[in-house]
């Protein structure tokens, strides 16, 4: 598959464009590669590039839309999509919120390429692993881990005017490294746009440290404890949270942002003073594209949470008009503001704590309140006196981003990580946070 | 950044369900004509000689048509209608010792012979890193042969006018009862697979799944309080049938406490249900934590039994393949060789299953061409076997393979993903109702909820749909905030009476992750109506700010 430049791709959409009758129609255009190597007890288990791309194109006639997908560029396919979307538009069913296709939009480019990451081959996979599992050999440890790189192009076109094209590129590397017995256990995860910045034997190095540290584990009582949470430790919690910022929720009384009486709870004081999260489609370090997807809108700086305040919810295009407010793109990024402090530095500040690295397998137990469960992995340490002072057993918690977000004592540098399970990239910083809620141990290494 | 195409389902509490889809978009008419299966077997044998001819030592091919339709609707209103087609040829060979993989959508003879040698050269590549060569355990070529899921209706023939009425009336049904909201949606898959090997094997299979879930939220403003209570359908392996709602299949809950379903689904009954018991929550009493005898339904045991049982005795898990991704498992191959690891109560019988009619993961054969079968997982309470594919059944001594072998895609690499993992129904005659009428101090659990458990699988935490109170052997009223929390060994030693064949029944999960890329797979679990004594449940309300 060849990688369409954006000559290329505007070709396209103006073709499908003007190929057709309805009242309005969208076309979006993705695709690039997608390489990756997968290792497991110290030995390559998988690896592969994966070349692709793919046109929608979604099309209406009065409040009835048909939408399709094709992968294939050919004059006749283009066409071939193009009328299955006109013949489900007439086969399907009046959609009273349907809202038409936005009004030409202002794109300006973000940070989101990087030519480095874009030049990675099968050579520079291999060598990743390879520094994991060497290194873990001669430890005698057992490493396991997934590097994957990506090189995209973005297209965006609507029959109002709307035109995007933008090209983006990532890697992401996890990596657990676990002692032969299986008494310890070590992981890590680093994201990045620019591949300059990303390390496989510093990343390796962490996960083997935690590795080796983490044996030993000793058993402490469940309950209430002032934590240090690691990056990823948070992510998902906040990230799951923020997915909850949906106006219509709130509105309707089925979101933890709903107003008793009615309403949502817009400005009010939900969080501790020091919490600030904004999105920021042009940051530096965790640059997403200018605009929505779905609602081909531009995006802007959002603050999200202001000095602990609830500053902006994400309106679709149907609750935004009801509403009388005005519609923004749905936000692709999530930054929390922090200090210049190290982990370190949290720690030495800290009587009696838990040290987490990481947090899994989290679910919502109850949307009332966002309360959260999951497990502690891969590295949880008990504090005393400033020190790590040895291992502990994994934890399962229960506890709400909110109640989280409240109980801040002191916050951390910022670190970009990638959510397994949320939607935005992110940069969070380490944080220390009071009674912390622990409901049971868990036997887990 | 690792991302895949995800269908966005939005208002189902809170955030939204990402259901990931495959493929492109096509016209209904379009799917009912498929691929002969002569063409297939021609181009699978350029497969298998330009694999042979590059040197590869064994090669399979997946010829794969996947054909989706999603129906997504809120309310009164249809959101969305999309098909969607995937089609193209995945090309597995060993070289060397290693395996090499390699796929395309271009079926054309040439591109389908350039993508075994290509599979050819990577599988060379990795045998230098390799330290083990692949053992395949053998399998006999089984020459031209074809399966299809005995559907009686095929979803693909049943007009989309039809299908969103029934969802707009399940929705109507529920907010007349009570609702403030509903949402309804219905799955519909079907995957011509044909799989051919350098065993001497030609497989052509059609396979149909379907899922209609169904969601009720409750508010009530004054109290700034919100419910949601979820259909209790299961993804089911059948046609559209599943659909006709037979009397017959229609099951009374313990104490009359809710209506369940055998082999087929009342859509609408079930969608009135859920508003009527969505409201009803916004007022039921908080539990009080601590120890409880549990009764479990079938609806709630799947994925019970899913979580700890089926993951834990994934082999590769239990070899360390997942420990970057899904984990390891605590259920190590030396408790295994003991052949006295207590997993359970003597009571607890658990098996795996891929030819149980009407379950999701019921196929002829595997994606390695093994014939599927029946085996015990536990006997008697003892651990004694686990999920192997060819390439894992000599490290557990077994002769054969499994059958555990599956790709969601023509395009993704086959792997060992769990079979119907089904807890065997209780020997003597017991009913729900008689198993309630022992229990002192306990709690009634029907459907899944809220599920969590650690990446070797000993602590979890599950909640449910509903709830009821059992006070002296009567169900009582109905409870909120309930989840209980247990280690996997102990659970399953505290199992004191499993209800009898008549109440056996299937449950099922339609997005089960696993593997890095990340693939989906579909799985079913059945039992009967099971009780556990003295486990610990936790109150869930929290007052947040």
């Amino acid at each position: 598959m060849k990688f369409l430049t954006q000559e290329d791709t505007k070709r396209i959409c103006d073709k499908v464009m003007s190929m057709t009758k309805a009242d309005e129609c969208i076309v979006t255009i993705n695709g690039g590669r997608t390489g990756n190597i997968r290792y497991a007890r110290n030995a390559v288990s998988t690896a592969g590039l994966v070349e692709n791309a793919t046109m929608g194109v979604a099309v209406a006639y009065g409040k009835k839309q048909g939408i399709a997908t094709i992968n294939e560029f050919d004059d006749k396919s283009l066409e071939k999509a193009l009328r299955i979307a006109e013949d489900l538009a007439k086969l399907a069913p009046e959609n009273p919120e349907f809202m038409p296709a936005v009004s030409k939009q202002q794109f300006r480019a973000t940070d989101t390429f990087s030519a480095k990451t874009a030049a990675i081959d099968p050579e520079f996979r291999a060598q990743t692993a390879a520094y994991s599992i060497e290194a873990s050999r001669k430890n005698k440890l057992v490493s396991a881990g997934f590097f994957t790189d990506n090189t995209s192009f973005n297209t965006i076109a609507n029959s109002n005017g709307v035109f995007g094209h933008q090209e983006a590129t990532g890697v992401d590397f996890t990596c657990t490294v676990r002692t032969e017995d299986g008494r310890g256990s070590g992981w890590v995860k680093r994201s990045a746009t620019d591949v300059s910045r990303f390390d496989a034997r510093e990343a390796s190095d962490v996960a083997i440290e935690k590795a080796l540290r983490s044996v030993e584990a000793k058993a402490l009582e469940p309950g209430r404890y002032t934590v240090i949470l690691k990056p990823a430790a948070t992510s998902e919690l906040i990230g799951f949270m923020l997915g909850g910022f949906d106006a219509r929720q709130a509105d309707e009384g089925r979101s933890f942002l709903s107003k008793k009486g009615g309403g949502n709870r817009m400005g009010e004081k939900l969080f501790d003073q020091q919490v600030n999260i904004w999105s920021d489609p042009w940051d530096k370090d965790v640059g997403v594209l200018p605009w929505d997807g779905n609602t081909m809108l531009a995006r802007e700086r959002m603050d999200m949470i202001k000095d602990g305040r609830v500053s902006a919810l994400d309106y679709s295009l149907f609750w935004a008009k009801k509403q009388g407010v005005r519609a923004i793109g749905s936000p692709g990024n999530m930054i929390m503001g922090g200090t210049s402090k190290s982990t370190q530095e949290l720690i030495a500040n800290t009587k009696k704590g838990v040290l987490v690295t990481r947090t899994w397998y989290i679910r919502l137990v109850d949307p009332q309140s966002v309360l959260l469960t999951g497990l502690t992995r891969d590295g949880t340490f008990y504090i005393e006196n400033g020190k790590i002072k040895h291992p502990i057993k994994n934890f399962r918690f229960n506890e709400s981003p909110v109640t989280m977000l409240n109980n801040i004592e002191e916050i951390g540098k910022p670190e970009i990580i990638a959510g397994d399970e949320v939607q935005y990239s992110m940069m969070i910083p380490a944080m220390k946070v009071r009674d912390f809620n622990f409901t049971s141990l868990s036997d887990a290494v | 950044m690792e991302r895949r195409a995800f269908l966005n389902i939005s208002g189902i509490a809170l955030g939204s369900m990402l259901v990931p889809v495959f493929g492109n978009a096509i016209a209904a008419e379009e799917l009912l004509n498929p691929l002969a299966a002569k063409f297939k077997k021609t181009l699978a044998d350029v497969a298998l000689n330009a694999a042979t001819e590059a040197g590869a030592s064994y090669c399979d091919v997946r010829i794969g048509r996947y054909l989706n339709q999603f129906i997504t609707t809120r309310d009164l209103n249809v959101e969305n209608v999309v098909n969607t087609e995937s089609a193209g040829v995945g090309v597995r060979v060993i070289c060397n010792g290693a395996y090499g993989f390699a796929a395309t959508s271009d079926m054309s003879p040439d591109s389908v012979a350039n993508a075994a040698r290509q599979a050819v050269a990577i599988a060379k590549a990795n045998s230098k890193l390799q330290t083990e060569a692949v053992r395949l355990a053998p399998v006999k070529g089984v020459g031209e042969v074809s399966w299809a899921t005995p559907i009686k209706k095929d979803w693909r023939a049943v007009p989309i006018k039809e299908k969103a009425e029934l969802l707009i009336a399940a929705n109507k049904a529920g907010l007349d009862a009570g609702a403030s909201f509903m949402q309804s949606l219905m799955f519909q898959v079907n995957q011509q697979k044909y799989f051919a090997s350098t065993d001497g094997s030609y497989i052509d299979q059609d396979v149909h799944r379907m899922w209609m879930p169904v969601f009720a939220t409750a508010v009530d403003k004054a109290t700034n309080k919100f419910r949601s209570r979820q259909g209790l359908s299961t993804p089911v392996g059948m046609g559209y049938e599943y659909l006709d709602g037979l009397a017959k299949d229609k099951v009374k809950a313990a104490g009359g406490v809710t209506t369940l379903y055998k082999n087929s689904y009342d859509l609408i009954e079930d969608a009135r249900a859920c508003g009527k018991q969505a409201k009803e929550k916004l007022t039921a009493k908080s539990v009080a934590p601590g120890k409880y005898d549990l009764v479990l339904s079938p609806e709630h045991m799947y994925l019970t039994i899913h979580e700890s049982v089926g993951h834990p005795t994934e082999l590769d898990r239990v070899l360390g393949y997942e420990a970057n991704y899904a984990g390891t498992s605590f259920a190590t191959l030396d408790k295994w060789e003991t052949k006295k690891f207590k997993y359970g109560a003597e009571r607890v019988n658990i098996f795996a299953d891929k030819t149980n009619p009407g379950s999701l993961g019921a196929v002829g054969y595997d994606d390695e061409g093994v014939k599927c079968k029946k085996w015990d997982i536990i006997k008697d309470g003892i651990l004694v076997n686990y999920q192997a594919t060819r390439d894992q059944a000599h490290i557990i001594n077994e002769k054969e393979s499994h059958g555990c072998s599956y790709a969601d895609s023509w395009s993704s690499v086959q792997f060992q993903r769990m079979p119907n993992i089904s807890l065997a129904a209780g020997k003597k005659k017991l009913s729900p109702d008689q198993m309630v009428a022992d229990v002192k101090k306990g709690i009634y659990i029907v459907g899944a909820g809220s599920f969590s458990i650690d990446q070797q699988r000993y602590n979890f935490q599950f909640g449910g749909q509903l709830f009821y109170e059992i006070n002296n052997g009567k169900i009582g009223a109905q409870l909120e905030d309930v989840a209980y929390q247990s280690n996997t060994q102990e659970f399953w030693n505290a199992c004191s009476a499993i209800c009898d064949e008549s109440d056996w029944r299937l449950g099922g999960s339609f997005f089960d992750g696993k593997g890095q890329p990340s693939q989906v797979s579909t799985v079913s679990h059945g039992s009967s109506t099971t009780r556990f004594n003295g486990i610990n449940v936790i109150n869930t309300a929290r007052k947040i700010g």
